[in-house]
């Protein structure tokens, strides 16, 4: 079952400009995408900087305003202009990229995880601090530290104080935007590791935002592939790097450096080739302006941007 | 057959002081750069590989540099600023990690290019400069330099920027090039694209490269040698082919062992117990790495760790590697948990 809906999104951002600043064009960040997450899966969407990965992201958080398009969580609309609005704030949360600027410096602990307990719950204080120890001993973090402050912590650890205030009123989906792009490896395994415990210990849906694929094909069931704004290719994790079918997505898998050195030759001719391939096609993947076709379906579950044929 | 030594460190410790007293963050290193040679450091942060490039480039601030850094016979060591400033960005230059704080926003990209050619080649004309700018700038893969040349720095994309400065670095020919996490504020197919252009370069110029990341796939695609280091130590040292076939040492081991690029998600990856310690609190006797593998017999570490080759150029520091084995997942989990008390 599809626990989020995203259906022909668009979220276009004004440039202003001329003497009386008006509105002379527009940076369409996310143009036009559809996809769904499922109840208990990881679904990974992977694109470059600039790609409009982590725009779906925050529209999804509400922390965008979106042009066009609409998104659903469970059963209800998200972005419902008429009738009241439906908070479902506390069942999606996020957990960002940067455990050093994510959490405020001047809270302690126990300030930073309790917020949004706070928000959403009237808890005494003696129940708050309970609860705010349980949270963090469940992401390994010693429940004596409550009045700690982030700096006192290591970034590993930092970033699953980010996850123990992203679980605190035990959300049914976190969005995670690239949330081991600033860590060491050793640390990054760490909290990959991590994310896939509370998963499933919580029964958690995941969306996860990345860049980098070998992080998206360790941890993710199904991908979707960015490409400016738009998106090129979805499928089973398996199927986007073993049969690639969009040239983008091609030429992205080829780019994964190979952590076996015996193989470097034969890697970067295939890389060359790919590129070539890339430069020779591009238009029988992209429209004039450069931009994705849609999405057409392949097989049950692999989807590829192609022009419509004949 | 090997090529000519470039660059010979013996014996490096740099120091930085912190409360009075001197902490030594690079340890004893010692290291080869051949001509036409790829040196890869890899580490973790706070390993020490950033602080062993400065202070090759004499980059480092209030620190106590001990040891010999031979560039082609002469002690860097030893130099003053203004020798130094002869040296830098003539016979050794840097490539650094992120190429928007690497240039001056204000400066034209033409202008940041002809301030090295100024300096070191004092008898060019301001024509020669720009024509050997535009140059520059078309080797390292600028579609249309004669028009770049004239735009500033948040005009260019992140890909393009690293390349300027690639082509600042490469501007006089450096016999050492040092590149300093060239590509990782870069995304991926960027990153392929430098990584190549790096590879042609260095093969046109006969440059040896120092390569420091701490992304093993880089690594494994770039270098010839590499060198592993912990906690201000070279801890392996080996070709490129033994360090990703043939690891040794527990912490090499550990890292190959924590990249998820490999396998699908059924796996998990091995998490490091601990954390990597800080300059002032580092163990300065035994094994630095024994704290992370306590499950490992303490009769295995050697009192004073040095260097053994355990095979032709194949460097292992202390004797924990002939005992050394992964937990079982169970001990694993536990090690998800550590916690600083």
């Amino acid at each position: 079952m599809a626990l989020l809906k995203v259906d022909d999104l668009k979220i276009h951002f004004p440039i202003h400009g001329g003497i009386l600043n008006r509105k002379i064009d527009e940076v369409k960040a996310v143009d036009g995408v559809s996809f769904e997450v499922r109840e208990g899966e990881t679904y990974g969407l992977v694109g470059e900087s600039g790609s409009g990965k982590t725009t779906t992201g925050k529209a999804v958080m509400g922390l965008n305003n979106i042009t066009d398009g609409d998104i659903y969580f469970e059963d209800s609309h998200l972005n419902a202009k008429k009738g009241k609005k439906i908070d479902v704030r506390n069942d999606i949360q996020m957990i960002f990229q940067d455990p050093y600027s994510s959490l405020n410096p001047r809270k302690r602990v126990i300030d930073i995880v309790a917020e949004p307990i706070r928000n959403y719950e009237k808890l005494s204080k003696d129940d708050e601090k309970k609860r705010v120890q349980e949270l963090l001993e469940r992401v390994g973090i010693s429940s004596d530290s409550i009045m700690k402050y982030p700096h006192e912590f290591s970034g590993g650890q930092r970033q699953r104080i980010g996850v123990a205030r992203a679980i605190a009123l035990n959300p049914k989906l976190i969005i995670a935007d690239e949330p081991v792009s600033a860590l060491d490896v050793s640390v990054q395994a760490q909290v990959l590791n991590f994310l896939q415990d509370i998963q499933k210990e919580m029964d958690l849906t995941l969306f996860f935002i990345a860049h980098d694929l070998g992080v998206i094909k360790h941890m993710c069931d199904r991908i979707g592939i960015m490409y400016q704004g738009r998106l090129v290719e979805e499928g089973l994790t398996e199927e986007i790097f073993n049969n690639p079918q969009h040239i983008y997505t091609k030429r992205l898998v080829a780019a994964i450096p190979d952590v076996d050195p015996r193989n470097r030759e034969k890697h970067r001719e295939f890389r060359s080739q790919i590129k070539e391939e890339y430069q020779q096609s591009f238009y029988d993947y992209f429209n004039e302006e450069g931009l994705a076709f849609n999405l057409k379906q392949i097989t049950d579950t692999h989807k590829v941007a192609l022009p419509e044929r004949g | 057959m090997l090529n000519q030594e470039l660059l010979k460190i013996n014996n490096l410790s740099t120091s930085f002081q912190i409360d009075e007293e001197y902490y030594a963050a690079v340890d004893d290193v010692s290291l080869t750069v051949r001509e036409n040679e790829v040196l890869a450091i890899v580490g973790e942060s706070g390993s020490g590989k950033s602080a062993t490039a400065f202070s090759i480039m004499g980059l480092h601030n209030r620190g106590k540099i001990e040891g010999e850094i031979l560039l082609q016979g002469q002690d860097l060591a030893k130099l003053s600023t203004s020798e130094m400033n002869k040296i830098r960005g003539k016979d050794m230059s840097m490539i650094f990690q992120d190429p928007l704080t690497a240039l001056n926003p204000l400066m034209e990209i033409g202008v940041q290019i002809g301030e090295v050619l100024l300096l070191h080649n004092k008898n060019m004309s301001k024509t020669e400069r720009r024509n050997y700018a535009i140059e520059l700038l078309g080797r390292v893969g600028i579609p249309r330099p004669e028009r770049t040349i004239d735009q500033f720095p948040h005009e260019l994309s992140g890909g393009m920027r690293q390349r300027v400065i690639i082509a600042i670095a490469i501007a006089n020919q450096p016999k050492l090039l040092i590149a300093d996490e060239p590509t990782t504020a870069l995304d991926v197919t960027i990153q392929a694209q430098i990584l190549d252009l790096m590879q042609e370069l260095k093969d046109d110029l006969n440059s040896g490269v120092i390569l420091i990341t701490h992304d093993l796939g880089v690594v494994a695609e770039m270098a010839d040698r590499v060198a592993v280091m912990y906690a201000g130590q070279i801890v392996e040292e080996s070709d490129v082919e033994s360090i990703f076939v043939n690891p040794q040492h527990p912490y090499t081991r550990s890292l190959l062992s924590s990249i998820p690029a490999t396998d699908y998600a059924q796996d998990r990856l091995h998490v490091i117990q601990g954390i990597v310690p800080s300059l002032k609190h580092l163990p300065r006797t035994g094994c630095r790495f024994k704290e992370r593998i306590p499950w490992i017999d303490d009769d295995a570490h050697e009192d004073h760790p040095v260097l053994h080759e355990v095979s032709e150029d194949h460097f292992v520091r202390c004797t924990c590697y002939q005992h050394f084995y992964f937990p079982d997942e169970n001990k694993e989990d536990q090690a998800n948990g550590v916690t600083e008390g």
